[in-house]
């Protein structure tokens, strides 16, 4: 480990439900750039984990910091603003608005003008949203959507559909972004071009990934690190190739030998 | 990035449109070509100006965040009363008029959006249906409230409100107003809107504070509202809480969904048309309410997002888009 700060840690992190344990004692440092893969079967708790550190659901235990900063009591928004941007397992774009046009929603935070420069068109909004309809055309071309940006988002075919919520998730200027099974319902090209885009925009923007798949061949080509869980509880990690021979997590997946 | 910067000049050229239509009019009141009728249709006009603007702060909430308000005539009430109230008390102060009638407006819409924040910011928290009702028991206090205030009449007309809503005024307000709405709209402030409307968690998770654009659009279309009900006191001079009544309200709203949802061109249209019907025929005043439910249902039947969907009508737009096909079929030969 080096002795950089993690960007996200959590510390016994868990929130039960009337005493149903969603989440129990979750522990997880996700260093600088680099690619987690969260793992586990249905119902494991994973997509609980990402509304837990995106503020939809409160922790009843424990806590979650990202880089240094406990960030428990905040709401969705300000945690987005804080640097966690996610997308959705399934898909949850603005469907009646461009493809551009969603992706410049989520760079509302850049844009300081007020109402007052709004409604008059001062110059100060002409330079902002000149400056924001620029680095939202690049972001879409990052995700090879750079001749979609006129495009109504819900005529998008489903796997441009997936991208245009990565490219939304990065317009927030977020430190770590969590990936709700990106890869889901996409065919093998599409997937491939997926990993791809992943590879392009960590090296580009230095960003941390946090990833929820089910996939498995996906999760251990790129993922650096697995943590698999089920029923709330950590049961494994470590390295891809160690998670594959790991005999609990095989157990939690395809059930227990029975002699 | 060009394409942002041109929009500069179809403000302009749009706005010459405006001051053309705004002359055509003028001319043809003053030509007397409608003879002994100018007054009359010049008072459907100054009608017409203030519908519009309240229809379209409507829009603002029903169109574009989604949230439907059915106390929307409780805004303007609170407008009307309001500005009332300082007109009357600054009426034998030897302000100009004009000055007059732009306090007056401003104190109507200042009104209404305080009692708009008042009245948000604990409803907007609320999801789904919630804020209809809410709206419709607002309109109501606000009209059992002001039957029983001694200054604004105590249930009994207030009359003696000073006359200030002069057509030409009532034109270049709604003007204004409409503009502050579309300039709204078309910005970040109507883009989050928009948004949420579309999928409030997928906004949130964007990082928009929905509780805060969901308030702030409410009030500045309560704003809006009251300056509509601050033109209308002045030009009814005379007027009754119960004028803003539940089935005013509901024929703001037709006006809204009839013109098109999401579309402040369609409000236009929509209130202009609607709100000199029932003057045009006179006569059929009865049938009103029934022509217009007919309409709504057709209009919900053949096209469910109004007449206008979500269309703006731009000059320049249609320019625009008959040289592409001019283009397009030079091209073809």
């Amino acid at each position: 480990m080096n002795a950089e700060q993690p960007v996200l840690k959590t510390s016994h992190l868990g929130i039960a439900f009337r005493g149903l344990k969603a989440v129990n004692d979750f522990n997880i440092e996700i260093g600088k750039s680099e690619l987690f893969g969260l793992i586990g079967p249905n119902g494991a708790g994973k997509t609980t984990v990402f509304n837990l550190l995106t503020g939809v659901y409160r922790p009843t235990e424990g806590a979650f910091f990202l880089n240094g900063e406990k960030m428990n009591d905040k709401k969705t928004h300000q945690i987005v603003q804080a640097g966690i941007a996610r997308t959705f397992q399934n898909i949850r774009l603005f469907k009646k608005m461009t493809a551009l046009e969603n992706v410049k929603v989520a760079m509302n935070m850049e844009l300081t003008y007020s109402l007052c420069p709004a409604i008059l068109r001062l110059p100060s909004y002409w330079k902002q949203e000149s400056e924001i309809d620029g680095k939202a055309r690049e972001l879409l071309s990052l995700v090879n959507l750079g001749d979609k940006a006129d495009v109504v988002a819900q005529n998008l075919p489903y796997g441009q559909q997936r991208r245009l919520e990565i490219a939304r998730a990065l317009a927030t200027g977020m430190k770590l972004l969590l990936l709700d099974e990106p890869a889901a319902g996409m065919n093998p090209t599409e997937t491939e071009e997926l990993l791809e885009i992943i590879n392009v925009i960590r090296k580009k923007l230095d960003i941390s990934v946090l990833l929820i798949e089910h996939d498995m061949s996906l999760v251990m080509k790129i993922c650096e690190k697995i943590q698999v869980i089920d029923y709330g509880e950590t049961i494994a990690f470590g390295k891809p190739d160690e998670i594959a021979n790991n005999s609990k997590v095989i157990e939690a997946y395809l059930g227990k030998d029975n002699e | 990035m060009g394409k942002l910067k041109d929009k500069r000049w179809t403000y302009s050229i749009n706005f010459i449109a405006i001051c053309l239509l705004f002359i055509t009019i003028t001319a043809i009141f003053n030509s007397g070509v409608l003879g002994i009728r100018t007054t009359y249709i010049k008072g459907i006009a100054t009608t017409a100006c203030y519908t519009i603007i309240v229809v379209a702060s409507l829009n603002l909430l029903t169109g574009f965040m989604g949230e439907f308000s059915l106390g929307h005539a409780g805004f303007m009430s609170v407008g009307a009363y309001s500005s009332a109230i300082v007109t009357n008390m600054l009426s034998d102060k030897g302000i100009p008029d004009i000055l007059l009638f732009i306090i007056a407006l401003l104190v109507g819409g200042l009104a209404a959006a305080l009692t708009g924040v008042l009245v948000g910011i604990p409803t907007l928290r609320l999801r789904g249906d919630y804020l209809a009702i809410v709206t419709i028991a607002f309109a109501e206090i606000v009209r059992v409230t002001f039957c029983n205030l001694e200054i604004t009449g105590g249930g009994r007309t207030m009359s003696g409100i000073t006359k200030l809503s002069d057509f030409s005024w009532c034109f270049w307000a709604m003007v204004i107003c409409i503009t502050c709405m579309y300039m709204y709209v078309r910005s970040r402030f109507g883009r989050t809107v928009v948004a949420i409307r579309e999928d409030y968690i997928a906004a949130a998770a964007s990082g928009i504070n929905v509780t805060f654009y969901k308030v702030l659009t409410f009030t500045i279309s309560a704003f809006f509202a009251g300056i509509g009900g601050a033109m209308y006191a002045h030009y009814m001079t005379a007027m009754i809480p119960t004028n803003f009544n539940f089935s005013y309200s509901a024929e703001l709203l037709t006006e809204v969904i009839i013109g098109g949802t999401g579309s402040l061109t369609g409000s236009i249209i929509g209130a202009a048309f609607l709100s000199s019907l029932p003057e045009v025929m006179r006569q059929f005043a009865n049938y009103r309410m029934l022509v217009y439910s007919v309409v709504l249902l057709f209009v919900m039947i053949f096209k469910p997002s109004g007449i206008f969907g979500t269309y703006e009508f731009s000059l320049t737009g249609i320019f625009s888009k008959l040289f592409r096909k001019i283009k397009r079929r030079r091209f073809i030969r």
